[in-house]
């Protein structure tokens, strides 16, 4: 495989959030993409309108088709004509370019009589069409409305249609990280959670505090997120937070530690550690009636649960063995089992969607590595070559995960296809940035047309 | 003359007044030992009777969370560095630490109404939580070892930052191993 660096920047014109101080954007590299990338061409899109919009919607759908590492955008510059409609497609141009797909489309105000772009426009319509240029068919006519500040969300709409058509695999553009950041020195030290666009865009700080934060999560509707702060008299806590409100509340309070919080699939339970019974172990709280139900009863250390899919079991580590080791418990009887038994340290599992593999942190000749094991095979793949590297966290089509690592002497996010064909780092201008969460897709429903199915 | 008698005897009695007072200000607050010792500086003529008797020093003091002992010269010394290393992944207390933790767990056990915080820490590699888990386990042992010698356990409060915390920036064996660590802190 050939080594690509390519990096892919686009200033963010206008910011359309409004609620959230800013933060330090991600920007992302591409390290490493597929051989045969598919040559895509997304030419600019038309407004029917006056005035500028905010956000150039085919430079954002170009990002992120080339941050996926499966497409190979072309530059506008080099395109030699800039269809909108379909009369304007001539796809010998298309063919001298190579291109095999081409992307067009335009939007207009949802009220015509909205001349301008101004705070009276607030509804676009987008046109889009995919074509093969081969074939010289179109594959997807689409149209979908939306309101001017989710300009950003349409254009990972076309992406992940797009993505979906070409690869097979459902995309996740229309997806958010939550990340961790600190800066200062180790005796001032300012930690930050962070949300940001998963292309790194429309970074926004949620929450800074002067103590530890970690082990953030996503409830499976997206909505809420969970996470572990030192912030009350220094001593840890699990807090919710809802996303859309910001109404946080503290749902631990028990004495040692108090941690890695895992949402259950069906988002009524929180399986968490507690040493309050005097050693780390596994409890699941039901979030309805705050009752705890302890899984765990053993003297090692036992922590970092995730459930199963299906949210019959949970995945754990614990030294139990002597060293840590993935082991997973079946909630109905408490069966235990061992998952791992290749290295001396493996870590904070989490199943892949399907439910057949597991990512976790896996120690190899000293270095911390992500690697993958395929549970019937017993199979234990290494996907990155950075070291120091913890804290997976999967994209909810299952084809990509990020990760926090090291790079330039900093703490930063790195990402990599599960195939380990497509790797890609996101460092932050400012500060170390860990404990990455890939969100589930974005429950924003565009009133999607299909025209052509 | 009997003038310069008077005039020497209301001198003297002025010269004691001003003595005994200097002397009667220490007695307020037993830690301001620098006033006792510039007090004979003062004195132009040996009066034995107001000479101050410095009250005797506290065997421990506890000066910004960190527990100091009286040494032979009479001066408080650093009871260690308040904290205690460990290996990778152990929760072993090494026993070049016992001595210093046993004056730890001497100090509690003669003064009840000490408390201590032992926090626990680890090194940046591995998973954060695991490292919680670990700083606490570190902690813990601590906790042991100093009931085992006669503190009792409601004198001690464990809390971990895991890797949270680093006492040193670094990533190297030299600055992991100065974070692979317990510190005591008094309240």
């Amino acid at each position: 495989m050939k080594l690509r660096r390519v990096v892919f920047y686009v200033p963010v014109l206008v910011v359309m959030l409004c609620c959230h101080s800013l933060s330090a954007e991600l920007r992302i590299e591409v390290t490493k993409g597929v051989d045969n990338a598919v040559r895509i061409a997304v030419v600019p899109f038309e407004w029917r309108g006056r005035g500028i919009l905010p956000e150039q919607i085919a430079d954002i759908v170009s990002s992120d088709l080339l941050l996926s590492g499966r497409f190979d955008t072309l530059d506008v510059d080099s395109m030699l004509s800039l269809p909108h409609v379909p009369d304007e497609v001539f796809f010998r141009d298309w063919r001298l370019l190579k291109a095999e797909y081409l992307v067009i489309g335009y939007l207009h105000a949802v009220n015509q009589d909205e001349a301008t772009i101004s705070p009276a426009v607030t509804r676009l319509r987008l046109h889009f069409e995919l074509y093969n240029v081969f074939r010289q068919s179109v594959e997807v006519i689409h149209e979908i409305e939306g309101e001017i500040q989710d300009l950003r969300d349409m254009a990972h709409y076309v992406s992940d249609v797009v993505y979906e058509k070409l690869t097979g695999i459902e995309g996740a553009f229309l997806t958010r990280i939550l990340y961790v950041t600190d800066t200062g020195p180790v005796d001032n030290r300012e930690y930050r959670l962070n949300v940001a666009d998963a292309d790194g865009k429309r970074a926004a700080v949620i929450l800074k505090s002067r103590e530890p934060l970690l082990s953030v999560i996503w409830s499976p509707d997206g909505r809420k997120i969970a996470y572990v702060s030192f912030e009350k008299d220094s001593k840890p806590a699990i807090y919710i937070r809802d996303m859309e409100s910001g109404e946080t509340e503290q749902i631990t309070n028990f004495k040692g530690l108090n941690g890695a919080p895992a949402w259950s699939p069906d988002g009524k339970s929180l399986a968490m550690v507690l040493s309050r019974d005097g050693n780390p172990e596994i409890y699941i709280m039901d979030l309805e009636d705050r009752r705890l139900r302890r899984i765990t009863r053993h003297y090692g250390i036992d922590t970092e649960p995730s459930w199963s899919p299906d949210g019959t079991s949970l995945i754990f580590t614990s030294n139990r063995g002597g060293k840590p080791q993935i082991y997973k418990i079946t909630l109905a009887n408490l069966e235990i089992e061992r998952l791992t038994f290749e290295g001396d340290y493996n870590a904070r599992a989490r199943f892949l969607p399907d439910g057949k593999s597991l990512i976790m942190v896996h120690r190899r000749k000293g270095i911390y590595h992500i690697a993958l094991l395929e549970l019937t095979r017993g199979r234990l793949t290494v996907l990155t070559e950075t070291a120091l590297d913890e804290s997976p966290s999967i994209a909810p089509n299952g084809s990509m995960l990020i990760y926090a690592t090291r790079y330039g002497g900093r703490g930063v996010l790195a990402a990599v296809s599960i195939d380990g064909g497509v790797k890609f780092r996101l460092p932050s201008s400012e500060g170390n940035v860990r404990e990455p969460a890939w969100s589930p897709k974005k429950h924003k429903k565009f009133e999607a047309n299909i025209l052509n199915e | 003359m009997g003038t310069r008698i008077i005039k020497g005897l209301l001198a003297l009695g002025f010269a004691v007044a001003l003595i005994s007072g200097c002397a009667s200000q220490p007695a307020d607050d037993m830690q301001e030992e620098a006033i006792v010792e510039e007090a004979p500086e003062v004195m132009s003529q040996p009066i034995e009777t107001v000479t101050p008797v410095a009250p005797p020093k506290a065997a421990w003091t506890i000066q910004n969370g960190a527990l100091y002992e009286l040494d032979s010269d009479d001066e408080y010394v650093a009871v260690g560095n308040g904290k205690f290393y460990f290996d990778f992944d152990q929760a072993i207390v090494k026993r070049h630490g016992h001595a210093v933790l046993n004056k730890h767990a001497n100090y509690l056990a003669a003064n009840s109404d000490a408390r201590v915080r032992l926090e626990g820490h680890a090194d940046e590699r591995g998973t954060r939580e695991y490292n919680l888990a670990l700083g606490e386990r570190r902690a813990n042992a601590i906790r042991a070892y100093l009931t085992s010698q006669g503190a009792s356990n409601y004198q001690t409060e464990v809390i971990s930052y895991g890797e949270e915390k680093a006492a040193v920036d670094g990533h190297d064996e030299s600055a992991w191993s100065m974070n692979r660590r317990v510190e005591l802190i008094y309240q």
